[in-house]
């Protein structure tokens, strides 16, 4: 009984068709941040110098990423 | 209407990236100053010339911090809003703030805690830069094995409860969920990079702080996503 009205109560998922899109612009757009905040001018490079790693310095320190 | 969620998360990313910028600046600040104050006095004793000073520190704990964050909670904010038109009405009730404080809580659990409890936030002064590239790829293979896991677990929950009551579902699913990240812990190799005479206590809290930090973001980015979706109902076609 209460598992019925619960069913009844669950919203219709949204289908996976729809999100692959979202997924696909927004996962690459995130993982560019992350990649940005956490890992550029340290383990690799796309720009050279050190000014991106200073900047973010204490962050990349304080969100648990490895650095020096 | 899925653009809509991740906008939202992206929104409640950044506000909660500000509040762990906030909170970092009060608990983990000080360590990392007298991180550095260790790593000059090292460089010192041992006649290093030290660093060029590219941005000052006072932009480094101040704007870049905040900069940092914030891009880092956009990031995380806009995968959560991903992962929450996903899970809306395949998990939890029909109340969107249940089912973004549940994801906020998965969420914290593989990409917060246990990448960190493998490997540990370093304050400034520790880790060498040799192994810079082997670290790097090590945390997020953690973070990856962390992630799939909570998939998975998520995944079989369906599954379970033909067998088992939900309660000992729920169960069922965090064992697994613990047993997976506990092998991968195990079979990952470790590192141990503090120098001898780094001070215990500045380890300490510095890592404690680095927690806490992940604790305020998923906080902030659950509870504040869950607020906005409640606020601005999903609009269905």
């Amino acid at each position: 009984m209460s598992n019925a009205i619960y069913a009844a109560a669950r919203p219709t998922p949204i289908p996976v068709r729809e999100i692959l899109p979202w997924l696909a612009f927004g996962g690459i757009l995130a993982l560019l941040s992350i990649y940005f905040v956490g890992a550029e001018q340290g383990a690799t490079a796309l720009i050279s110098g050190h000014f991106i790693h200073e900047y973010v310095h204490d962050g990349r320190h304080i969100l648990a990423f490895p650095c020096h | 209407m899925v653009g809509g969620l991740l906008l939202r998360g992206m929104l409640a990313g950044i506000l909660a990236g500000f509040l762990a910028a906030a909170f970092a600046t009060f608990a983990g600040e000080p360590s990392i100053e007298r991180a550095i104050a260790f790593e000059a006095a090292v460089e010192q004793a041992e006649g290093q010339p030290s660093e060029p000073e590219i941005v000052s520190r006072e932009t480094q704990r101040s704007v870049g911090l905040f900069t940092a964050a914030m891009i880092y909670g956009a990031a995380v904010g806009g995968f959560f809003g991903l992962a929450f038109a996903f899970a809306y009405g395949r998990i939890g009730g029909p109340d969107p703030r249940a089912v973004a404080a549940i994801l906020a809580c998965a969420g914290f659990i593989a990409i917060g805690l246990v990448p960190e409890l493998k490997y540990p936030a370093n304050p400034p002064a520790i880790g060498a830069q040799d192994t810079l590239g082997a670290r790097t790829a090590l945390f997020f293979v953690m973070m990856l094995i962390s992630v799939l896991a909570m998939v998975l677990a998520a995944m079989i929950g369906e599954t379970l409860r033909l067998w088992l009551d939900s309660w000992n579902a729920a169960l069922a699913q965090a064992a697994v969920f613990i047993a997976m990240v506990g092998l991968a812990a195990r079979l990952l190799p470790s590192i141990d990079e503090v120098p001898a005479s780094f001070p215990a206590d500045v380890l300490w809290s510095f890592r404690v702080s680095a927690l806490g930090v992940q604790a305020v973001l998923w906080s902030a980015l659950g509870l504040g996503f869950g607020a906005l979706t409640q606020a601005h109902p999903i609009k269905r076609r």
